[in-house]
């Protein structure tokens, strides 16, 4: 009997199809991949199990069993827990009372901590799921909130576990770490499901996997009997090139000189960061979030302070320079977050390809926007970065992420920049989107512009970047050629130093040690 | 002069004072912290107040029992909460708008009934109040006797109740349930919790504390209720919320602090002071001014605190 049968779901949401009549069975105690691109619908397909949606049509069948879900709390009584892709943990709290809510074990009608606690640590012990239990939340790593997620839903007594992009957020080693725990649940009798979009990691760690186009389900094959090749054409429906062609560097002169880079930050800030970078040269920031990209972002573009050190952009000083004498001076930027920093949601694209120039002949003359040469423009960069639904007055807001970071592209490219500071350019972006922003950027490398990629995604940096900083605590601790070894790389963006990485390299094969394809 | 000055402020009769005038902001401010950690900003406590005034003295002149008129209090500060729990989770109203209209709703509901009820605009007829409680054994305690042996019965019902509130908050599944939907409710909803019961019943709670601390302002002292009675203090309330954390006894010391302010500004006020009465009088606004400024810096609401929720489906 399996575990998870779905029948003949649907769900839309107004005019937009999320899911069409999918059929989805998982057996017991498998692992069992949910592969496809954002927007294919692995998400809501789960909510809908999870009893966060409910569906248009179609049904639910647990074990045999038929069931109308009204919510999560009828989900988990039938031993389902999801692990979501955005913690849903309340930072202010405790590790235990995140864990506990909603099934609090009290005595004499008040809490009973020390009880529950020792529950928890049962249970950690008994996964390898290591916590401290009386830390706040927002004071532990990534690593350990996940596995305070996943605490959770055992502590619920979950059989089947939904894991929604679960490595999103993870360094290789934690990555590692959190397989073997999802192979330590597996042996245990568990069920797991697995939400991803990275082909990479669905060979490694899945025995069946099922793939979500569109809507659709596409397919189920067995993950030994397939290929990544094979699962990239069915996720994106045509045949994909999963390396990027990249011909042998043209180094110019030095076209950016940062020196000794001092920024404060409550995140940590920035400490002695000096780089250079060449024209005709990809040079990569590979680290993982939150240890100093951000600020080295805002600090390049001029939206944040510089407490010392200087910034020289083509010979000229631009440490304290406002952010429009930077940009006229040649320096483009695709911000980390398009939609708090690329765009503005509720204009259409002929507005959002002119920010920044709004002022500049020819959108402005005297002062006053040229909304012909507006619409001319816009047509011409939609024409030719083949940003699809963009048509007309649909908001920016309204458009998928490939095609939002496409128009972000398209404007900052067009500017003919020497410079291009591209900051996580494919977050959120389908794989054939991910293809055609990588193409463009290396394009632009060969045409002699210089790009500065900073990319939690080490599989992007490894794959488009010509020289690879790495990037700890506000410190660029180590730098790499291309083609360097990858668990090295992991091991660095965890901290380790310099000598300890070259030395743990050699020991360690990671779990996810299939070189050379890039993840979708 | 100065030391006349120094010893009206910090004699015990300023003290007792300021127990008697913390006891409808504390009330107040704790049931804004059981709204605000729910998710809901609550500017209504003000009207809420406002309501469970004028009900208590509704209640005791109907049936001459102050304590049915407590009671009266208590039932219509939670309706009135619970409409505006309606407007604000059902109808995903924003919570300040909606707020400022109960607070209209109540001054204009409350003045018109007086004029039905009694014929008139200024204030109500007396009725009968709670009086106060001579407690024999603390009554004789050197200075604690002082201060809490002649008290108002409310004085210690709102000890209870703010001790009360604290454990429900901070020690019990449903108080952790609570703090969880003003915090995350998507996590909260993920594992089960009812959000809208949750917000519901925190926000009708709150209220039922508004009408305790309402029927204080009419019955506990004066025992007639006039217009506008509230006079401003459910604000002060919610600023002793925030000051206070979000949590009840520290809402209770912001309370305390603004109301001894308060009690200061009266003291001074018998004294012969070369100043103008309308300068002391300031005392607890600019008090309040200065204290909001300095602690809404530090201050972190709920992290979900005046967000609509909705599940999607």
């Amino acid at each position: 009997m399996p575990a998870v049968e779905l029948k003949n779901i649907s769900k839309r949401f107004g005019s937009t199809v999320a899911c069409d009549q999918i059929d989805f069975t998982v057996e017991l105690g498998e692992i069992h991949c949910l592969l496809g691109e954002n927007g294919a619908g692995k998400s809501t397909l789960m909510k809908i199990l999870f009893g966060l949606y409910s569906a248009d049509a179609g049904s639910v069948v647990l074990r045999g069993t038929e069931l109308s879900l009204r919510g999560p709390s009828d989900a988990i009584a039938h031993g389902l827990g999801m692990v979501h892709q955005h913690f849903m943990l309340v930072d202010r709290m405790t590790v235990t009372e995140n864990i506990i809510a909603g099934q609090e074990t009290t005595r004499h009608g008040l809490l009973h901590r020390s009880g529950a606690r020792d529950d928890i640590l049962a249970l950690s012990r008994r996964y390898a799921l290591h916590v401290s239990p009386d830390s706040l939340i927002e004071d532990i790593s990534v690593g350990e909130q996940q596995r305070v997620e996943i605490l959770k839903a055992l502590y619920r007594r979950a059989e089947i576990l939904i894991l929604d992009e679960p490595t999103a957020v993870l360094t290789p080693q934690e990555t590692a770490e959190l397989f073997s725990i999802i192979r330590k649940l597996k042996q245990d009798g568990k069920t797991i499901i697995l939400i991803t979009h990275k082909l990479r990691e669905t060979m490694a760690i899945s025995d069946r996997v099922s793939i979500l186009r569109d809507g659709r389900c596409v397919g189920t094959l067995e993950t030994a009997k397939t290929s990544p090749e094979e699962l990239a054409r069915m996720m994106v429906g045509r045949e994909v090139l999963l390396r990027v062609e990249k011909t042998p560097m043209q180094r110019g002169e030095s076209v950016l000189e940062i020196k000794d880079l001092e920024v404060d930050s409550p995140g940590g800030g920035l400490h002695k960061v000096s780089l250079e970078l060449h024209a005709g040269e990809i040079l990569g920031i590979a680290g993982v979030e939150g240890n100093g990209q951000l600020e080295l972002e805002e600090a390049l573009l001029g939206l944040r302070e510089i407490r010392s050190g200087s910034v020289v952009l083509r010979g000229k000083d631009i440490t304290g320079a406002p952010t429009k004498l930077r940009r006229m001076a040649g320096l483009a930027h695709i911000p980390s977050d398009r939609l708090r920093r690329g765009l503005v949601e509720r204009f259409g694209a002929g507005w959002n390809l002119i920010l920044g120039s709004q002022w500049q002949w020819p959108f402005a003359r005297r002062g006053v926007l040229q909304p012909k040469t507006i619409e001319e423009n816009a047509r011409t960069l939609i024409r030719d970065f083949d940003i699809r639904g963009a048509s007309g007055a649909v908001d920016a807001g309204d458009m998928s992420g490939g095609n939002q970071q496409k128009l972000v592209l398209a404007r900052e490219l067009s500017r003919e920049p020497e410079v291009i500071l591209a900051c996580q350019p494919t977050r959120g972006v389908d794989v054939g989107a991910i293809e055609y922003i990588h193409n463009r950027l290396v394009k632009k490398r060969d045409q002699g512009k210089a790009v500065l990629l900073i990319s939690a995604e080490l599989d992007e940096v490894r794959a488009l970047s010509d020289r690879i900083l790495v990037m700890y605590e506000g410190q660029i601790i180590a730098e790499r050629p291309e083609n360097c070894d990858e668990s090295e790389l992991g091991l660095l963006m965890a901290g380790h130093t310099v000598e300890r990485a070259e030395g743990a390299a050699q020991a360690v094969t990671t779990d996810t040690g299939q070189k050379g394809a890039i993840d979708a | 002069m100065w030391l006349e000055i120094l010893g009206t402020i910090f004699s015990l009769n300023t003290f007792e004072a300021a127990i008697r005038l913390a006891v409808p902001i504390a009330l107040a401010a704790m049931g804004g912290t059981f709204s605000e950690r729910a998710g809901i900003i609550n500017i209504g406590l003000e009207g809420m107040l406002l309501t469970g005034a004028f009900a208590a003295v509704l209640g005791s002149y109907f049936t001459g029992s102050a304590w049915l008129g407590v009671a009266f209090a208590v039932l219509a500060s939670a309706m009135s909460a619970a409409l505006f729990g309606y407007f604000t989770i059902e109808l995903k109203a924003n919570h300040v708008v909606a707020g400022v209209g109960l607070n209209i709703l109540a001054l204009g509901l409350t003045t018109w009934l007086m004029q039905v009820f009694w014929g008139s605009r200024g204030t109500s007829p007396a009725v009968t109040g709670v009086g106060r409680l001579h407690i024999p054994f603390i009554a004789e305690l050197p200075i604690i006797g002082r201060l809490l042996g002649r008290q108002s019965p409310f004085v210690y019902i709102m000890f209870i109740l703010i001790i009360g509130g604290w454990v429900l908050l901070f020690k019990t599944p449903l108080g952790l349930r609570i703090r969880m939907t003003g915090e995350h409710p998507e996590a909260a909803d993920s594992l089960g919790i009812k959000i809208r019961f949750i917000k519901h019943f925190s926000v009708i709670l709150g209220g039922a504390f508004c009408g305790f601390g309402g029927a204080y302002l009419s019955l506990g002292n004066l025992n007639w209720f006039s217009m506008n009675m509230s006079a401003g203090r459910g604000y002060m309330a919610l600023a002793a919320n925030i000051f206070g954390q979000w949590n009840p006894l520290g809402g209770l010391g912001a309370s305390f602090l603004f109301s001894f302010s308060d009690a200061v500004q009266m003291r001074l006020q018998g004294l012969d002071i070369a100043l103008p009465h309308n300068i002391i009088q300031m005392i607890p606004f600019v008090l309040t001014i200065v204290i909001l400024a300095g602690a809404v810096v530090k201050a972190r609401p709920p992290a979900a605190l005046g967000n609509h929720y909705s599940p999607g489906k």
